[in-house]
């Protein structure tokens, strides 16, 4: 616990360059053994109104699977017990003080013209811009992912099922990503 | 015999045993209808795509409606560790089917009951049931993405949730995780590795690479993957060696793709529809 302490006094202690500490703004991730942690963790954390961002882990953690949690650091403490308390503590609290330590972003958009596609990991949903209906879906070879598809193809963005409630796997929760942002784009 | 194991995204499509045919933008099987966009229709579609050229050979299919629950994947295996010591297959092609470690080991023990081994291909979900299990030495071929790759790759993963890689891709790794696959004995004896560029690989070693032709609007499009590991299941079974049927179907898939001349909302049946006229030009000449 005296680490814990002083590794935050640290961290309080550190000054930027233009001598304006905002430690309100410093960041932290949560690393998990598995991403079927990592959705119970943001779920659970969401829930109890934690604002808190899924993203990618950065290339100087080797631990952990392909999603980590970004949270504001100054919550380390009280986030990190509620996670224990609720049976979801993670492998790792690390704070991001270097660029290798900066989760990455799981979006990437592509302009073809007429259409628009955002990829969430592995999972890639197209649009018609001008209509909004979604025209493709691909990506991932879970036992989900043609249900998906079949479901959520030629349906309006807005109309379409969430693939967060009909989807069964990983991929399906990266579509429920992709959707989301393609919502957000949109809107 | 081809025949191909796979899943419908329909719950209601009963467990199905018989030839398939292609009418249209559907596949017919048994008097049942399904519409070709992806998953194992997508693959039983190219592989009838290419029996036009390649000429008429048996194609059976064994095919259950699953959408993910595993509800459908759990009847066909149960009636596959039943019925495949009878059948006479020459080339078996497992798909899209919810992996279960116990389920997948009954049906390896009822493919080494046939009367005559078949080359033994897997991919999607029962690859990974292949891999969990330990038992994927025992494949002739396996046609994963490359965030498949980094599944089998991890000596470590009980499961794909456990893998770092797997949804995102490390494409820039790939020779780096085909050698780690083989070490560890978690690769099939072959490995078609798809995406950006299509990686040829025997016994641990890459023997090609297939990047062109390469249409952009085939990134976005579902089921481009399907249709390649039906052109190599195809290509086998008419008597091609693996390696040289991963070649040539890594070439056709993309070939079928540029005379498609596709956008991004273009459907995999498509791609499909120009299956022949690649796979006749790419055998005509292989440097195409």
């Amino acid at each position: 616990m005296i680490l814990v302490f002083k590794r935050i006094s640290r961290l309080f202690n550190r000054l930027p360059k233009n001598g304006v500490r905002k430690v309100k703004d410093d960041l932290g991730i949560l690393v998990f053994e598995n991403t079927s942690e990592v959705i119970q963790a943001e779920n659970f954390l969401k829930s109890r109104g934690w604002e808190i961002k899924v993203m990618g882990p950065p290339p100087g953690i080797q631990s952990g699977c392909d999603l980590v949690i970004q949270f504001p650091l100054i919550e380390r403490l009280m986030l990190t017990r509620q996670l224990e308390e609720a049976g979801l503590p993670p492998l790792e609290v690390v704070p991001v003080t270097h660029p290798l330590l900066k989760p990455v972003d799981l979006f990437h958009t592509k302009d073809f013209g007429d259409y628009l596609m955002v990829r969430a990991a592995n999972m890639k949903l197209t649009i018609e811009k001008k209509t909004k209906i979604i025209v493709n879906i691909s990506g991932g070879g879970c036992p989900d992912v043609p249900y998906l598809a079949r479901e959520m193809v030629g349906r309006h963005l807005d109309e379409a099922p969430r693939p967060g409630k009909i989807g069964h796997t990983l991929c399906g929760y990266a579509l429920e990503l992709a959707h989301k942002e393609m919502i957000h784009q949109c809107s | 015999m081809l025949l191909i194991v796979g899943t419908v995204p329909d719950e209601t499509f009963p467990l199905t045993v018989g030839p398939a045919v292609l009418d249209g933008a559907d596949m017919i099987v048994n008097g049942i209808r399904v519409p070709v966009n992806r998953g194992t229709p997508a693959l039983v579609g190219a592989v009838l795509a290419a029996c036009q050229v390649l000429g008429s050979m048996p194609v059976e299919t064994a095919l259950v409606g699953d959408i993910g629950t595993g509800k459908g994947s759990r009847r066909l295996y149960e009636h596959l560790s039943r019925e495949l010591p009878g059948m006479a297959a020459t080339t078996l092609a497992f798909h899209y089917l919810q992996p279960d470690v116990d389920w997948h080991n009954k049906v390896l023990f009822a493919v080494e009951e046939m009367e005559k081994r078949p080359v033994l291909i897997a991919d999607a979900g029962f690859m990974y049931a292949a891999k969990m299990s330990g038992q994927a030495p025992s494949y002739d071929l396996f046609t994963p993405d490359v965030g498949e790759l980094s599944f089998l790759a991890d000596e470590t993963a009980p499961h794909p949730f456990y893998t770092r890689g797997f949804i995102l891709h490390q494409d820039n790794n790939v020779p780096d995780l085909i050698a780690r696959a083989h070490e560890y004995r978690n690769g099939a004896r072959h490995l078609l590795v798809k995406g950006s560029v299509d990686y040829v690989v025997a016994d641990g070693e890459i023997t090609g690479q297939v990047s062109k032709p390469a249409a952009e609007a085939m990134e976005a499009m579902g089921g481009t993957g399907d249709t390649l590991t039906g052109l190599v299941c195809a290509l086998i079974e008419s008597g091609k060696s693996i390696p040289e049927a991963c070649r040539i179907a890594a070439r056709v898939n993309r070939m079928a793709g540029e005379y498609a001349n596709p956008t991004p909302a273009s459907q995999v049946m498509d791609i499909i529809l120009q299956i022949p006229k690649a796979l006749a030009r790419v055998l005509e000449d292989p440097n195409t």
